[in-house]
């Protein structure tokens, strides 16, 4: 896609854990890829109190998909009294994107909740909104490739909510140390039942 | 030469056609990087960062992209990193077949220009090399930048590579003939270490070379190492 996904350079990765979901990602922003112009760029946005979505890509569709992520979410609960579960919020976000088939957003988001039993609820899709769910961990951005080599490595099945923490911070920081493109920094968010924990990481700086 | 219509253009058409059929990053080897060099009161400082990129992979954190010609000579390597060991190792073979002939060191022009030669010969062929070449000779220190053109400039500050401009940000505001050594060793590896930040294909460590001036059974070339 003439490099759009690659221009402004991301990393997000999510994992779920027992009881508890993990998204992080890294905090890059580069113009012209390889040109770093700002270490604090948001890619994580909180959707509700029990779910996430990460949006990498094109910093412009970013904040764009984002902000009318925010709308729908506003609108959802003004006309239905109730908040929209982890997976409902993937399929409108698949809809929102393939509506956009002939002109898309260059962004590719990440869905990270716990549903109403507390269960972990992940998801992928492409920039035009073919959803993929996962058990276990979701990746998406320039370092998709090198987050899927460590996750596979690394990810286990029932990590408790500092386990998760610490899994999701080492994946993100050994992957983006192998990419041009992101890096600079990173943000880890885990959700639990009762509490949400974001913490920032330091990442090397070049 | 490689049996085609047109060997001279051999690789700059299969990465033409391997773009839209077979491999498209096929060609894209080892490019992003950023080194420096500049002369002063106390000799030459060469500085250079280590990161090897292919594309937007990070191949390797820790390359050398400086080498020791002789004990009298630095080379520093920019663009593709087998054009670039190649040719410097083979202008190594080229400066010691003179001291052996000649009984005597090749000047730092001299040597600067059988480099250039050689790209000059295989200019339009699609060598991607931005070197500098520094070192001592007769007449004291000097510094030269030979890139795949063919170009060869002597000066007292250069910088080479994608992160060259960030690296010249730095190196231009803090450069003065008079440093001390220490002073300059340090504006070396603060202008690499703020063009890794700034430039996403720099990275690693910084290398940093001093060439002081050479006495008698000393090697001239100190290498000092450091984490950004």
């Amino acid at each position: 896609m003439s490099g759009l996904m690659e221009y402004n350079g991301s990393a997000i990765v999510a994992m779920a854990g027992e009881n508890c979901v993990g998204i992080a990602s890294d905090t890059r922003h580069g113009i012209r890829q390889l040109q770093t112009v700002s270490c604090n760029r948001q890619k994580t946005f909180q959707v509700t109190d029990q779910c996430y979505v990460g949006l990498s890509g094109l910093a412009t569709d970013v904040q764009t998909v984002s902000q009318l992520l925010n709308f729908r979410m506003k609108l959802f609960t003004l006309r239905e009294e109730r908040k929209m579960q982890p997976r409902m919020i993937g399929n409108m976000i698949a809809s929102m994107l393939y509506e956009k088939r002939f002109g898309p957003y260059f962004t590719e988001p990440v869905v990270a909740g716990l549903d109403g039993e507390h269960k972990p609820y992940l998801c992928t899709f492409d920039f035009i909104g073919c959803l993929s769910t996962a058990e276990d961990f979701v990746v998406s951005g320039t370092t998709a490739e090198q987050l899927f080599g460590v996750c596979e490595s690394f990810w286990r099945p029932g990590m408790n909510k500092d386990e998760l923490f610490e899994t999701l911070s080492q994946c993100l920081l050994s992957a983006a140390d192998r990419d041009c493109l992101a890096g600079w920094g990173g943000v880890v968010h885990i959700i639990t039942p009762d509490e949400i924990i974001t913490k920032k990481l330091k990442g090397r700086m070049d | 030469m490689a049996p085609v219509a047109n060997p001279k253009t051999f690789c700059l058409d299969i990465k033409k056609t391997n773009e839209v059929l077979t491999a498209p990053k096929l060609m894209d080897f080892r490019k992003g990087t950023t080194t420096l060099g500049f002369v002063f009161q106390g000799g030459i400082i060469i500085a250079v960062d280590s990161r090897a990129s292919m594309g937007s992979y990070i191949g390797s954190a820790t390359v050398k992209k400086v080498i020791e010609i002789n004990d009298f000579l630095l080379g520093t390597m920019a663009g593709g990193a087998a054009d670039c060991s190649f040719w410097e190792r083979h202008l190594n073979r080229l400066c010691r077949m003179h001291e052996l002939r000649e009984k005597e060191r090749i000047s730092v022009a001299a040597a600067s220009k059988l480099l250039a030669n050689i790209f000059w010969q295989y200019r339009g062929q699609g060598l991607s090399c931005g070197t500098m070449v520094a070192g001592w000779d007769k007449k004291g220190p000097s510094l030269y930048m030979v890139d795949d053109n063919g170009d060869r400039h002597k000066g007292n500050v250069f910088s080479v590579g994608s992160g060259s401009t960030f690296a010249y940000g730095v190196l231009d505001t803090g450069y003065s003939y008079d440093l001390t050594v220490e002073e300059a060793v340090e504006l070396g590896r603060r202008s690499i270490y703020h063009a890794t930040h700034r430039d996403g294909a720099s990275g690693g460590v910084v290398r940093v070379y001093h060439a002081g001036e050479p006495s008698v059974g000393r090697s001239p070339v100190g290498t000092w190492d450091w984490k950004p």
